[in-house]
């Protein structure tokens, strides 16, 4: 018997002024990375400062959107959900959820890719589905 | 080398506090460290508490106790692993001399208000830069060190049996503890049968929710001597902070790596000289990936050690959690590492239960973890010494 994937709606992320430009992009279907413009190291969370030097020279730019799975585990109970740490092509590993899928399915290494899914009243968010 | 010593040490006996509040857990668990010493409550020049005490950092808590004589306070929050790293503060500061005695409080009742500890998606409050990125994807306390487990296993070859393993030591011991809130011993059997939470963890695999608290004392050495109990030597102490490292997330390993290398350096011993190791049991997971960053084992090897009963007293090479830790016996206020500290005093004082006590107790060791080894956590090690 698999397990489809429990249809959840998450509360709306709270959004501030370091992060409004990744939850903007979200509105339009955009995933968004920080770069570093220093190291040309690309970071996740995006944030206002970069994480590798602190200075404020940094952007965001788009992710392909494309990676592979690098853990995750799924949420037992009467509304089943899959949490799951997937690593993107540009070399950072993102928290998200593997959606419309079998749960029981579900691999390490599974390549996924980017889908964005409605909150309750805020900006979609980043989650994943078998590529 | 530090001239502190764990003077008094007391776990509150309740698991269930429906009539107590949690300000007057962290006084009667004062008192009961205060009594174990030997000192009152003026002998207190130092108090240390983390965010289970209610009110601003230490101020409600120095209230409510009315102590008067303070020379330093100290509230770091780590979560479960706040009180490892108190003591080595505490150590720190006497030998600094900015104070003699010094109390460290734990307490709270997520039981007795219904709290879903594990399974509920939780924010730690407004403005917590992390949380838009993780709460909408229903992270949870179980899911998050399920995710761990899985990339062990995947990357490892760990497996559900070696993980159950240390639900079956921390049972075999708790069955001797009175107070054990899981007193029953348990099979490798019964945790893979248990029902999954969250994969691949089971429910034998998840630490208890309880009530209660714990304290200890840690004083300079003229006092420790003057008292009538057991000498406990600080004897090194580390602490570490680890998180997702900007995107360069890597799920094996903890930051005692880096707290136990400082505590093993300071102390001057390594990990095959610890008699007895009081490891964070939130989940069976997180003890084998610390009894491999403490480097009891080669890491990826942790599920192999755990097995055929390696962490029992009295049968394994390195006995833990004797009191039956967080699996079985009591994880107050879901903050495990203050019960860890004390289960190692009774250790080095050899007063253990006489069916769980090390014969050769001259070194042990407590490590603590708080906050999520998936994400952002803090590991405090504290080695003692039995003098």
């Amino acid at each position: 018997m698999p397990t489809p994937a429990f249809d959840r709606v998450p509360a709306a992320p709270n959004e501030d002024p370091d992060n409004k430009p990744f939850f903007d992009a979200a509105r339009e279907g955009k995933l968004l990375l920080g770069l570093c413009k220093d190291t040309g190291k690309h970071f996740f969370y995006p944030r206002g400062v970069s994480p590798y030097t602190l200075s404020s020279n940094v952007e965001f730019v788009e992710s392909k959107g494309v990676g592979e799975i690098y853990s995750w585990s799924v949420q037992r109970g009467k509304e089943p959900y899959c949490l799951a740490y997937v690593t993107l092509t540009e070399g950072v590993t993102i928290m998200t959820n593997i959606v419309d899928t079998d749960l029981d399915a579900v691999k390490v290494g599974q390549k996924v890719k980017l889908v964005f899914k409605p909150t309750n009243g805020g900006a979609p968010v980043p989650m994943f589905t078998p590529a | 080398m530090t001239n502190a010593f764990i003077v008094g040490a007391y776990e509150h006996p309740t698991r269930k506090a429906e009539t107590k509040s949690t300000a007057q857990l962290h006084a009667e668990v004062a008192f009961g460290a205060l009594q174990d010493a030997g000192l009152t409550v003026d002998d207190i020049d130092g108090y240390m508490c983390a965010g289970d005490a209610p009110g601003m950092g230490p101020l409600s808590m120095v209230e409510y106790m009315n102590l008067r004589k303070l020379r330093y306070v100290d509230s770091t929050d780590t979560g479960g692993s706040s009180y490892v790293i108190h003591v080595g503060h505490a150590a720190d500061m006497i030998k600094a001399g900015k104070a003699d005695c010094i109390l460290i409080t734990l307490a709270g009742r997520p039981r007795a208000e219904g709290m879903q500890t594990g399974t509920a998606v939780r924010s730690a409050g407004s403005g917590v830069p992390d949380e838009p990125f993780e709460l909408p994807f229903g992270r949870t306390i179980a899911t998050m060190h399920a995710m761990v487990a899985q990339r062990h296993m995947y990357q490892f070859g760990t497996t559900s049996e070696q993980m159950a393993w240390v639900k079956v030591a921390a049972s075999t011991h708790a069955q001797y503890n009175p107070h054990a809130m899981l007193p029953k011993v348990v099979t490798v059997e019964d945790v893979v049968n248990s029902p999954m939470i969250a994969d691949p963890l089971h429910r034998l695999d998840c630490c208890v929710i309880s009530d209660g608290g714990g304290a200890v004392i840690v004083a300079r050495e003229e006092i420790a001597r003057k008292l009538k109990r057991p000498l406990v030597k600080v004897k090194g102490y580390g602490e570490h902070v680890k998180h997702q490292m900007a995107g360069q997330v890597d799920l094996t390993y903890s930051a005692s790596v880096q707290s136990g290398k400082t505590a093993f350096s300071m102390a001057g011993c390594k990990p095959s000289d610890i008699k007895y190791a009081s490891i964070y049991d939130s989940f069976t997971i997180s003890v084998i990936v610390q009894l491999e960053d403490l480097g009891f084992c080669e890491k990826g090897q942790g599920g192999r050690f755990v097995m055929d009963g390696n962490l029992i007293s009295g049968v394994g090479k390195l006995p833990f959690n004797t009191d039956g830790g967080g699996l079985c016996n009591n994880h107050p206020s879901n903050r495990g590492g203050m019960t860890k500290v004390i289960e190692a005093v009774r250790q080095a004082r050899g007063e253990a239960h006489p069916a769980v006590q090390v014969k050769d107790h001259s070194l042990t060791l407590a490590n603590g973890k708080g906050g999520s080894l998936c994400t952002r956590h803090g590991c405090g090690t504290v080695i003692l010494e039995a003098l």
